[in-house]
């Protein structure tokens, strides 16, 4: 028989603690998952006889030791921060999106087919009409793995790394094929592109000499609306009931499939415009493999982002970084490049891992401070 | 290495004294309980009793607060299933605890140690298992796929796995819920075997003709105390009904009852429970304007498909419903709320609650998308939060703010903040499953209170319950359902619970059965 001890403590005190306390957990302890993958890629880099610690300066001087490196990391930071919001919608619906690979690309195809089609379009109206041609395009592809689990319980995971093989060949297709650079085509090289985008489609250099594009500026906004959309909108709310507790959604008349469906669209939407973005701030015309694996990074970005469109803001710069610094770390220490791709894995991985121990922990001490709650309720 | 264990022979089990409490609740108060070789000593209760908890402690699932267990005289202290698995100890769960794509010999082999080591001994497994099947005439075929058997052959299934586990005494978890009468009868001649054989076992359940029929002994429990045990040579059963339902009737003060409009007319209606089985047949009930009408019985006997079907979360195969004249057998739930329909769900935490929510998201679960409280697509936090909090005091929820999410709350403050939502669209119909199944007794008294309010405002109630005395202190009419039929409808003042008492248990209350044979 357990003894009282101590007066209970004053339940809401308890209470806004433990609240503040799952909010450092969760914010922390995806840093501290990237940590901890550094230290177990730093003794792979000792096997490869790589000094860790050069290693690991040379790829912070090269994401954040200089003003073009920032800038290149906020290049990076962009397309991951657009699909991690999308991540994040899908995920408050419990469905998991890992179609944005695919979604990617055909946003950047249909974006970029309108700025070929309409070259001479004021730019004000081609930018704004590529952007949305880039985020239909990208909906329309996050739609058909959502209507599928909606009405025929597809699971959504397998659906959309399907989907993402059909939107590379159908890319390959029409680099190779309807879509390639006429130039490429008489000059005989043949390369996988399409035609260099009209200048009236870029989108603004914000700092001269650098790639930094005003595509960041869209993000960030994005960033913030989907914060307002799922916190103080009406679908907002349905979306994360219909995640949260499918069944009681169901007793209160919320339409499950419908919001799963809507959340997946919305999720494709948001790396078609990635997409585009991407295409017309930095590339300008669509190269092979341009979506540099935005698809599948910025779903850890999400994570590490506790799945919160304000943190993911910092965690897609993180990640951004990571990559910029990587390249860096290769050139600069002669890592073979199939290395960067393992220690961004682990990253990956430790990251996901910490989130379990959250939960866990949370869990932990939700017991016994409901239980204190509880006690002074009765 | 022998695979399948010998059978550990005991002959006498006994539990003394046995006490568990849960948070605000004694499940076992004091109960002892034993079970010899060669009887079936059947337990009788009704739901929440405590039947269930004594037997985890017996099969090791749960620990005893205090008491303890003797096997043939020694201590015995099982720490988890395993323990009292080789103690000779097996359990038939209601649920089967089987893997549906594997053989019947897998299953049985699954978690044990292989007689050859590293290899796979299936075949060892599947002599062993034709062996017992055919000593105990339970017609097991090892190579079959689990998901191909019927839930008759899958509970012979689970015996055999008992039985290849040496299980002496197996306890027997209502074993005969989820079966066809057809299926029950076949079952009873395995248990026979079982006796003949010197397995003791126990069986739970709350159908007294079985009971009746199997039994050795029974034991009654009510409310976590142990009521007695009777011999089968001397079974009175109106005595263990009394024993099971119990208690005096309080006073029962007649309410000016005067059935108001009819609100909702049911027609034969049939629905289909999970397993895809009828378990409504043919339900015609009247609810009128200003009424509780009371729905009694043992849970599973289809009032939860009832109240999902007139919600409109489970669709009717046949009938029809009625609101106010309107058909409404095959409309959507929205428009059923939206013509007045409100529904207090059994699993208050699984239907009734998104337990991430905040209080006050979940007062707004239906009603946030109402123009008062969403201007286009933004919410109106001002009106919610105003809204939420007035539904806070008037139904005295107790938490520390409208933002704590809902899980850190009891289940008495989660329910009133349920009843809250639904009663504050002032509905013409409710629907009430169990509304105060584990809600303590503040808390119950309070959404008693608060049910007999609603009826007088003229809202037309269907109350569903297991708990009598609940209904009759709230009910003007009750109904009793048995195996998915209304075995009988009264007036309050017109029945008493030793009728209730029998009708829920499947008997005829005038039959001359009250007596069972051997009584002298």
């Amino acid at each position: 028989m357990k003894e009282k001890r101590q007066k209970p403590q004053d339940p809401n005190q308890l209470l806004s603690r433990d609240s503040w306390f799952e909010l450092g957990l969760r914010t922390l302890f995806p840093f501290l998952g990237v940590l901890v993958a550094l230290l177990v890629s730093a003794v792979v880099l000792l096997f490869l006889r790589v000094n860790p610690l050069a290693a690991y300066a040379a790829m912070f001087r090269g994401a954040f030791g200089s003003m073009s490196g920032w800038y290149q990391t906020f290049v990076k930071a962009t397309p991951l921060l657009l699909v991690g919001l999308g991540i994040c919608i899908a995920f408050k619906a419990s469905v998991i999106n890992i179609g944005g690979e695919g979604q990617i690309i055909m946003g950047a195809l249909a974006g970029t087919a309108v700025a070929l089609r309409f070259p001479d379009a004021p730019a004000f109206m081609l930018v704004t009409t590529c952007l949305l041609a880039g985020f239909l395009a990208g909906a329309f592809w996050g739609f058909i793995p959502g209507y599928l689990k909606a009405r025929f319980k597809v699971n959504e995971i397998l659906s959309t790394i399907m989907m993402n093989h059909i939107a590379l060949q159908f890319m390959n297709y029409l680099l190779s094929g309807p879509m390639m650079d006429p130039e490429a085509r008489s000059a005989g090289t043949f390369l996988a592109q399409t035609a260099r985008l009209p200048a009236g489609s870029w989108l603004t250099r914000i700092v001269p000499q650098t790639l930094m594009h005003s595509g960041v500026y869209i993000a960030l906004t994005l960033a913030i609306l989907v914060y307002v959309f799922l916190w103080r909108t009406t679908i907002g709310f349905r979306i994360r009931a219909v995640g949260l507790n499918p069944q009681a959604s169901l007793y209160s008349a919320i339409n499950v499939p419908v919001n799963q469906a809507l959340s997946m669209t919305l999720a494709g939407g948001l790396a078609g415009l990635a997409g585009i973005i991407e295409v017309l701030g930095v590339h300008r015309r669509i190269i092979e493999g341009f979506t540099g694996g935005y698809g599948f990074t910025g779903i850890v970005a999400a994570l590490l982002g506790s799945l919160h469109p304000i943190g993911l803001i910092p965690a897609s710069i993180l990640f951004g970084g990571l990559l910029v610094g990587a390249n860096t770390m290769q050139r600069a220490m002669q890592v073979p490049a199939a290395l960067i791709q393992a220690i961004l894995g682990l990253v990956v991985l430790f990251v996901s891992g910490s989130t379990l121990g959250i939960q866990q922990i949370i869990k932990k001490r939700r017991i016994s401070v409901t239980a204190a709650i509880k006690e002074d309720q009765s | 290495m022998n695979s399948a264990v010998e059978r550990v022979h005991i002959s006498h089990v006994e539990m003394k004294e046995i006490v568990k409490t849960f948070p605000g609740v004694m499940a076992c108060n004091h109960i002892d309980f034993d079970i010899r070789s060669g009887e079936v000593h059947s337990l009788l209760g009704e739901n929440g009793a405590g039947k269930s908890t004594l037997m985890k402690m017996l099969y090791g699932m749960l620990r005893p607060d205090g008491g303890e267990i003797l096997l043939d005289g020694r201590r015995a202290v099982f720490h988890s299933p395993a323990d009292a698995i080789s103690a000779g100890i097996g359990m038939i769960h209601q649920h089967f605890m089987l893997v549906p794509t594997m053989t019947v010999a897998q299953n049985v082999a699954l978690g044990q140690p292989s007689s050859r080591g590293f290899m796979l001994d299936l075949d060892v497994v599947s002599d062993k298992i034709r062996k017992l099947s055919a000593e105990y005439g339970l017609r097991v075929n090892p190579d079959d796929l689990v998901s191909y058997l019927s839930v008759g052959e899958q509970q012979r299934v689970e015996i055999i796995k008992a039985l290849y586990l040496g299980a002496s005494i197996i306890i027997l978890d209502e074993p005969t819920a989820v079966l066809t009468p057809q299926e029950v009868d076949d079952l009873f001649v395995v248990l026979r075997n079982l006796v003949a054989e010197g397995h003791g076992l126990v069986f739970i359940s709350h159908k007294l003709h079985e009971v009746t029929t199997l039994s050795t002994r029974v034991s009654v429990l009510r409310d976590g105390h142990f009521m007695g045990t009777r011999d089968a040579s001397c079974l009175d059963r109106d005595e263990l009904v009394r024993m099971m339902v119990g208690r005096e009737l309080k006073e029962i003060t007649p309410r000016g009852y005067s059935g108001g409009a009819e609100r909702l007319k049911v027609r034969d209606l049939h629905v289909q429970g999970d397993r895809g089985t009828e378990v409504v047949c043919g339900v015609t009930i009247d609810l009128h304007a200003g009424e509780i009408l009371g729905i009694a019985g043992v849970a599973g006997n289809g009032q939860r498909e009832l109240a999902e079907a007139l919600i409109g979360v489970r669709v009717p195969t046949s009938g029809t419903i009625l609101l106010e004249d309107a058909d409404i057998t095959t409309a959507k739930l929205n428009n059923r709320i939206n013509a007045g329909m409100a529904m207090i769900p059994e699993e208050r935490m699984q239907d009734g609650a998104i337990k991430d929510f905040s209080v006050q998201e979940n007062v707004f679960l239906h009603d946030h998308s109402d123009p008062e409280f969403s201007a286009g697509i933004f919410l109106r936090f001002k009106k919610m939060e105003a809204h939420a909090r007035r539904l806070i005091q008037d139904f005295k929820v107790k938490t520390p703010n409208l933002d704590t999410p809902i899980r850190n709350l009891s289940g008495g403050n989660i329910q009133k903040v349920i009843m809250a939502r639904e009663l504050s669209r002032k509905p013409s119909v409710l629907i009430a499953s169990q509304p105060t199944r584990g809600v303590d007794i503040g808390a119950s008294e309070y959404i008693r209170e608060r049910l007999l309010l609603q009826r007088d405002n003229g809202t037309a109630v269907l109350l569903i319950s297991e708990d009598l005395d609940e209904l009759f202190s709230l009910s003007d009419r009750i109904a009793v359902m048995y195996e998915g039929r209304i075995m009988g409808l009264f007036n309050r003042e017109d029945t008493d619970v030793q009728t209730l008492g029998f009708l829920m248990a499947g008997l005829d209350p005038k039959g001359e059965s009250l007596v069972g044979p051997g009584c002298e």
